[in-house]
């Protein structure tokens, strides 16, 4: 639902587009089953610019900060929050919690006097990056 | 047709995301510390939080909560026994309770003013999973496990219990009849969130409530600015 909201808002800068692809950073941690989330999207995006888009995810694991070995280590699993070479156990997760929008792929009707407005609402679009 | 590719870089729950910093900000002011109980349904929750609120209600400390589930309004009028002004949020449906819900049903509470609570506990829709994703602006996030439940439920559920502050076991009282291995509980808890304080409870004999209350006001008086 909210991918869908998220998208259709952002497609405000490109009238009459459609969306081809929707492409997600989902980290480990993060409390998203795929199966679900595609089976949902698929009911969600029903009668709007994204009906019929493919919905790509990318998993990220869980990347943590050890202390001991000074260095980030990344976690083969989510079983355990320890550090897999020194077995120390990690506060600083710097990866894994993602539940991000990355890119959309658009089809986009072509008019030629609309060109600089789109671009500048993308410039705008990039610049909201989190995290 | 022109296909170009646009870089969003959005998170998924934004929205939900900045209502929730407006809470955090909003309890901040209040001076009331918030606490978002998490669990699977049938942990205790309610008999829990029903006498951590009895109990500091006697300590003279003023608060209240918020409970969310999808129908019925049974756990409000438990909880109000405790003598806490209690409100219920049914979410028909919804797994989870979000921050525009919390704010809601806040902005129209007649029976309390969030600047003369100490405490605000939020009771989430019994659910392991999606919970961990809604942040509600709480300053701590409980994890709760019964002794009923499995030592490994920490295993199966890394996010919830990662996202959590503070983790609480229910139900000790029946601990040894139910086989509970509390080395084991102990042990998936600390690997999934290492150094979490974990409170070993019973909501009926009140073991381990003293600790735990003992928490609350630590809590408070350290984040009180």
């Amino acid at each position: 639902m909210s991918i869908v909201e998220s998208v259709t808002e952002s497609l405000e800068a490109y009238p009459g587009a459609t969306v081809i692809e929707v492409r997600l950073r989902i980290g480990a941690l993060a409390a998203v089953e795929e199966e679900s989330l595609q089976f949902c999207f698929g009911m969600a995006s029903e009668g709007t610019a994204l009906q019929g888009a493919r919905l790509v995810v990318n998993r990220l694991p869980v990347r943590l900060y050890c202390v001991p070995c000074n260095q980030e280590v990344e976690l083969p699993g989510v079983q355990s929050m320890h550090c897999p070479l020194c077995n120390a156990p990690a506060f600083d997760i710097r990866q894994g919690r993602e539940m991000e929008i990355e890119a959309i792929e658009i089809d986009e009707i072509d008019e030629v006097e609309t060109g600089g407005g789109e671009a500048g609402a993308l410039t705008a679009k990039t610049g909201e990056g989190e995290e | 047709m022109t296909t170009r590719i646009v870089e969003l870089r959005r998170g998924i729950l934004k929205k939900n995301d900045e209502l929730a910093a407006g809470l955090r900000q909003r309890y901040a002011v209040a001076g009331a510390l918030v606490l978002n109980l998490v669990s699977s349904p049938g942990t205790g929750k309610t008999a829990f939080l029903q006498r951590t609120l009895r109990e500091l209600l006697a300590r003279g400390f003023k608060a209240a909560a918020l409970v969310g589930d999808l129908e019925t309004d049974n756990d409000a009028r438990r909880l109000a026994a405790s003598g806490a002004p209690v409100r219920q949020i049914n979410t028909h449906g919804i797994c989870h309770l979000d921050a525009e819900m919390i704010g809601r049903h806040l902005d129209d509470w007649q029976a309390v003013n969030l600047a003369d609570l100490d405490y605000l506990f939020i009771e989430n829709v019994g659910n392991l999973v999606c919970p961990s994703s809604y942040d509600l602006g709480e300053k701590i996030r409980v994890a709760l496990l019964s002794v009923t439940e499995g030592e490994d439920k920490p295993l199966k559920y890394p996010t919830l219990f990662n996202s959590a502050d503070a983790a609480v076991i229910t139900k000790m009282d029946i601990a040894e009849p139910c086989g509970f291995d509390r080395d084991a509980a102990l042990r998936n808890v600390n690997q999934i969130r290492p150094g979490i304080r974990i409170f070993e409870t019973s909501a009926k004999t009140g073991a381990g409530m003293e600790e735990w209350l003992a928490y609350l006001v630590g809590e408070r008086l350290a984040r009180a600015v």
